[in-house]
């Protein structure tokens, strides 16, 4: 077994008297005080994350954008350097690899900022598509590191405490900065469904950083709100609402492809019989008349019949109620479908809803 | 490091039971179980009237991220219920041994005879 991984900030988690707990192959923080105070201060105010456990991949080269482009589920042909794309890998058959940010720098670089979960079978699969282009696929995974500054207040504190004026920079879009002679990258981007950013750079300057936010007494947040936040924006999270055995039309993230466009792409042609045949499954909200908490893999059925499972569910920290995102058989995707979700040895009855639990707080207003 | 009661009786899954008559226990979680969940947000009890056998699941403990089952140490039949819990979980976490779940009326005595002392318990954590 490979030894267990530490990002930069590993020691600042220790000192903090964080829980800490292995994911994907690093000693992760998943809460320092409690995940509730957490959640809320980005709902509220401002929390920051090491994110430094996820992957990077530069692809450089003269055929850069076409290969991406062949291989990246949304457009990036025509976007203009400096923005960020959100979309997906598919294999052939049309289930997906990983989700991913893709940033042009230019048609010829881009950075895949990929999960941290699937690092090893993304940059292999992605050499694997380069063929006959003319590219070079570099995983620079371990040189970078990353943080989250997420909530209404991030671009205030970022702007206070840093000295980096953000209010440029638009919803994903990126730019890079000098902070303490370092060069930094931070995009407006994240996980969580409020306005923040994404910064990346080498161990020194993440470390500085840290420890400016810790000593101004913003909020570290860990793993743990990182998933009620996403979940509760309805982000999908690579395992359980996206996998190597759903496509991004089950996953309800056909905004995410170019399916309707002319350019092709990898998964594309499985893709396209799948919506021409029909969908049989989607991912759906659910909600909860009574006080239960549905959890990622319970059953959810109709009737007799098992009609599908939950993907995440919480007793959701905003609404105060227990809500789920699941995978649901049709023709029960249908608003209002009564289903009963088995928790333990009980029954419980729920309703299929959108999935928009709450209105995201993104800044997407023109500058 | 976690409170653990002198005499009342534990088991391996982080219940403790007390006995409050010849033939009535009451069952809660473990400070150090309390501690590991983090906040505790629901209790998932048993009906009162319900049946349980020693050994199997009676109901869950949440908290934000997962739920934890609570496994009965004992046979017999729910009598009471902590109706406070269900209103306000968050007692668990503060003082997780009053904060009793359920209260059962034994049918087999013999079953306390295997459970762990508070020394024995301290000893797992």
């Amino acid at each position: 077994m490979e030894k267990i991984k530490q990002t930069c900030l590993h020691e600042q988690h220790l000192l903090l008297n964080a829980k800490m707990e292995e994911f994907a192959g690093y000693d992760m923080p998943i809460v320092y005080d409690n995940i509730k105070s957490e959640h809320i201060a980005v709902r509220t105010n401002v929390g920051i994350f090491d994110v430094s456990h996820m992957g990077e991949f530069f692809v450089r080269g003269t055929d850069a954008e076409r290969f991406v482009d062949h291989i990246f589920t949304n457009c990036v042909i025509g976007k203009e350097g400096g923005s960020v794309t959100y979309g997906m890998l598919c294999y052939e058959n049309g289930t997906i690899v990983d989700d991913l940010l893709v940033y042009k720098y230019n048609s010829e670089e881009f950075l895949l900022v990929v999960n941290a979960s699937n690092i090893a079978k993304d940059y292999e699969w992605v050499v694997n598509q380069t063929g006959d282009f003319d590219v070079t696929v570099k995983n620079v995974s371990d040189e970078y590191s990353e943080v989250a500054i997420q909530g209404p207040k991030a671009e205030a504190v970022i702007i206070n405490l840093l000295g980096i004026d953000l209010r440029y920079l638009q919803f994903f879009h990126f730019g890079t900065f000098q902070f303490h002679n370092c060069q930094v990258l931070i995009s407006r981007t994240g996980y969580t469904g409020e306005d923040g950013f994404e910064i990346y750079s080498d161990t020194s300057a993440i470390r500085d950083i840290w420890k400016i936010f810790m000593d101004a007494k913003i909020t570290p947040c860990g793993l743990g709100s990182r998933d009620t936040l996403r979940f509760e924006a309805a982000l999908p999270l690579y395992g359980h609402e996206i996998s190597d055995e759903i496509t991004p039309l089950e996953a309800g993230l056909k905004f995410f492809t170019k399916i309707d466009e002319e350019n092709d792409f990898l998964g594309k042609t499985a893709l396209l019989k799948q919506k021409e045949a029909g969908l049989t499954r989607r991912v759906v909200g659910i909600e909860i008349s009574k006080m239960a908490i549905p959890r990622a893999g319970y059953k959810v059925f109709v009737g007799e019949e098992e009609v599908g499972y939950i993907t995440t569910g919480y007793l959701s920290i905003t609404l105060n109620k227990p809500i789920a995102l699941a995978m649901i058989n049709r023709p029960y995707t249908k608003k209002g479908t009564e289903v009963q979700i088995q928790i333990r040895n009980k029954f419980v009855t729920g309703f299929v809803r959108n999935k928009k639990f709450l209105n995201k707080n993104y800044k997407t207003e023109e500058l | 490091m976690s409170k653990v009661i002198d005499g009342l009786m534990y088991q391996e899954s982080h219940e403790w039971l007390k006995k409050v008559s010849d033939d009535e226990v009451l069952i809660g979680i473990t400070e150090f179980a309390a501690k590991e969940l983090g906040s505790v947000v629901f209790v998932d009890l048993p009906e009162v009237g319900d049946e349980l056998t020693a050994g199997s699941d009676f109901g869950a403990v949440e908290s934000v991220k997962a739920a934890s089952d609570l496994t009965s140490p004992v046979s017999g039949e729910v009598i009471e219920i902590n109706e406070d819990l269900v209103g306000e979980p968050e007692l668990v976490n503060e003082d997780a041994f009053n904060a009793w779940f359920i209260k059962v009326k034994i049918s087999n005595p013999e079953e306390l005879d295997v459970l762990l002392s508070a020394e024995q318990y301290k000893k797992l954590i």
